[in-house]
């Protein structure tokens, strides 16, 4: 223990740090691992091209196709129907560029491809204590395991290829407790949703979060990343999670994780991570979740949720832009104020996403589908969130449940999420999301999003409508 | 960069997000040439294409305009830089708000857009006046109304040193290479 308490967020600054900032300059902050794939990295290549630049650390980076890859499946020759030209040169171009530079590259067809935050924690590339960046901004998913990880932009992704370092001033810190302990049926993506709505949508701004409390150490590694995933929809770049018997139960056998001594020696370095007793945050928050019913969005962007009992909150009780703000939403998503969320018509589900595209969302779902049918007047998507869950929803025969339902079982990606790949809303149709973004047109243009969780998305595909999970027949 | 004066233009929406500012199906460029025709596409044409005549962008206050005045959280959700690149490709050089997001933020300061944070009244006043000429002194850090009334604004002096003087952060980056080297030394 150091003499004065640290956050775990301060120790991995800390332990980073190659130049600390100074009025003039930001910090020096070196990476651990880059991931990278292929819708933000393209420019980046480009600019260490045109400077005559190589990637520093070759080893320290990883790339993945996931955003505009197709998921349906290949053809017999093994080709794949890319939604355009455009996103076949993509993908390509980002093959071609880790070949030239000596990156590892998980391609499509190969064991280990998936959606770049499901396959880092698979690998064991993701470990406490660690910097992660990527030029996403659902980065925030690797904090689960107690590292420091946030999404970058592009001139950064090339900033990180060129010098594995990028510049940085030293965030805030702030303590989102989570306490009580969580009734059946309600789950992670519905935690993170409650926060969030607290929170505020650009209330963690300029912040690092560390969720703590007895309801995220009671959480499974996939509920914590699903937690820290949708950290940057409250505007904090980073959520994190310190370190414990958990993290290194999952941890323990990966492809990259330490073994042997070296194994030994890590849980004794990582077990030091944790932030102390008595540790200092610039703000801190309380969140009771014993209580929590099954959340879903009812607006346009992740914070404007409630619980699937209750009522469409009205723009009336509400003054200025908070008024006009609420209204814009319910006029995008033609819905009414007042009347129940449940019951609400739905046309599409899309189970996937970084937020919950691992096995135990799949597993969740899947007890749902199972012996029942998906309504008639409704599409289904089930996308794995890589190559490793879908392989291992197949041992388990979960794939027949979800296609003798009804659903469509398809390859990795990201998919209906970003839709940028082909699959998408039409114009006027709701989806229930088990995604993170509910933005204007982020699942097709004029498409109509209810963010919610595997459970509840998987009971609307079967009612046709919104409705609690719990309460399924 | 350093000096700005140009009219206003006003989207008082709160949370534009940058699936608004350009939408997904436009990041499959690999180059960032010409994302300024889709910035903010959704709202600009009709489902016809035509450009839609009611949204600001379209109308001729918004010919030759430089800076945007933006509601809350301007620029929150994903990373893409394709977002700034959109706006400055567009013609946009600094952008107001009371908050915007840090990625964005990020992203903007790397590519000659200055983002503007103001007071709650300071934006009220802004909001009210669309087109209004306004001066932006990045030396001075000061908003100049037409007035003659000044604001000052808040920016990181190191992001300020960059955009007045065109210093590249990557060039900086790599000119503290001997650092790097030392600490991956440490760290061996």
């Amino acid at each position: 223990m150091s003499e004065t308490p640290e956050t775990l967020f301060e120790k991995i600054w800390k332990s980073h740090l190659v130049m600390p900032e100074s009025t003039d300059t930001p910090a020096i902050l070196y990476v651990d691992l880059h991931l990278i794939h292929e819708v933000t990295s393209p420019q980046a290549f480009g600019v260490l091209k045109s400077r005559g630049l190589k990637v520093r650390r070759p080893n320290l980076t990883t790339a993945t196709v996931d955003h505009s890859i197709p998921t349906t499946p290949p053809n017999v020759d093994g080709s794949r129907v890319f939604a355009d030209e455009m996103a076949k040169a993509q993908v390509e171009k980002l093959e071609a560029n880790c070949r030239e530079h000596g990156i590892a590259f998980h391609g499509q067809g190969s064991p280990t491809q998936g959606i770049v935050h499901v396959i880092g924690p698979e690998l064991g590339l993701t470990q406490p204590g660690c910097v992660v960046v990527c030029g996403d901004s659902h980065t925030a998913t690797h904090g689960a395991f107690g590292a420091l990880a946030f999404g970058i932009g592009t001139s950064e992704v090339g900033h990180v290829l060129a010098t594995q370092c990028l510049l940085q001033r030293r965030p805030k810190t702030m303590r989102v407790n989570v306490d009580g302990k969580l009734s059946a049926g309600v789950g992670a993506k519905d935690i993170i949703l409650a926060i969030i709505q607290k929170l505020g949508f650009g209330g963690g701004t300029g912040f690092v979060l560390e969720y703590t409390g007895q309801a995220i150490r009671d959480l499974s590694m996939e509920g914590r990343m699903t937690v820290c995933n949708m950290s940057i929809e409250a505007g904090a770049r980073a959520g994190l999670i310190s370190p414990d018997e958990t993290t290194f139960a999952y941890l323990k056998g990966r492809p990259h994780s330490p073994s042997g001594k070296a194994w030994d020696e890590a849980i004794e370095k990582w077990k030091r991570l944790a932030t102390e007793e008595g540790a200092r945050f610039d703000a801190e928050v309380h969140v009771d979740v014993s209580a929590l019913a099954p959340m879903l969005t009812f607006g346009t962007n992740p914070s404007q949720s409630i619980a699937i009992s209750e009522n469409i909150p009205s723009p009336e009780k509400l003054v200025g832009a908070d008024r006009e703000t609420l209204a814009k939403a319910l006029d995008y998503m033609g819905l009414k104020a007042g009347k129940p969320i449940a019951g609400q018509k739905i046309d599409v589900v899309f189970i996937g996403s970084c937020t919950n595209s691992r096995i135990s969302d799949l597993r969740e779902a899947a007890q749902v589908f199972k012996g029942r049918k998906v309504a008639d007047s409704v599409r289904a998507l089930v996308v794995p969130g890589s190559e490793a869950v879908k392989k291992q929803a197949e041992a388990e025969g979960l794939d027949f449940i979800f296609k003798a339902a009804g659903a469509q079982w398809r390859e990795p990606g990201c998919s209906m999420c970003i839709a940028m790949n082909g699959d998408q809303l039409s114009p006027g149709q709701y989806a229930v999301s088990t995604s993170n973004r509910n933005f204007e047109g982020r699942q097709g243009k004029g498409g109509r999003t209810f963010l919610a969780s595997p459970l509840t998305a998987a009971a609307a595909a079967i009612s046709g409508k919104l409705v609690d999970p719990r309460l399924l027949k | 960069m350093n000096h700005i004066q140009s009219r206003t233009v006003v989207l008082p929406q709160r949370n534009i997000d940058t699936d608004q500012i350009i939408p997904a199906r436009f990041l499959k460029v690999t180059d960032k040439v010409g994302l300024g025709k889709n910035v903010f596409c959704d709202w600009r044409y009709l489902p016809d294409g035509k450009p839609n005549p009611e949204f600001i962008l379209n109308q001729a206050a918004a010919a030759d305009a430089h800076i945007l005045v933006a509601g809350d959280n301007f620029g929150c959700g994903s990373s893409r830089e394709h977002a700034p690149w959109a706006l400055v490709d567009f013609g946009f050089k600094a952008i107001v708000s009371t908050s915007i997001a840090d990625i964005f933020r990020n992203n903007a300061l790397k590519n000659g857009l200055l983002p503007i944070v103001v007071s709650p009244e300071i934006h009220a006043e802004l909001l009210g006046a669309p087109g209004a000429n306004l001066e932006i002194r990045l030396d001075e850090q000061v908003l100049i109304f037409p007035s003659g009334k000044r604001v000052s604004f808040e920016i990181d002096r190191f992001s300020r040193h960059c955009l007045m003087n065109g210093v590249d952060e990557l060039g900086f980056l790599l000119g503290c290479e001997p650092h790097i080297s030392a600490f991956e030394a440490r760290r061996a």
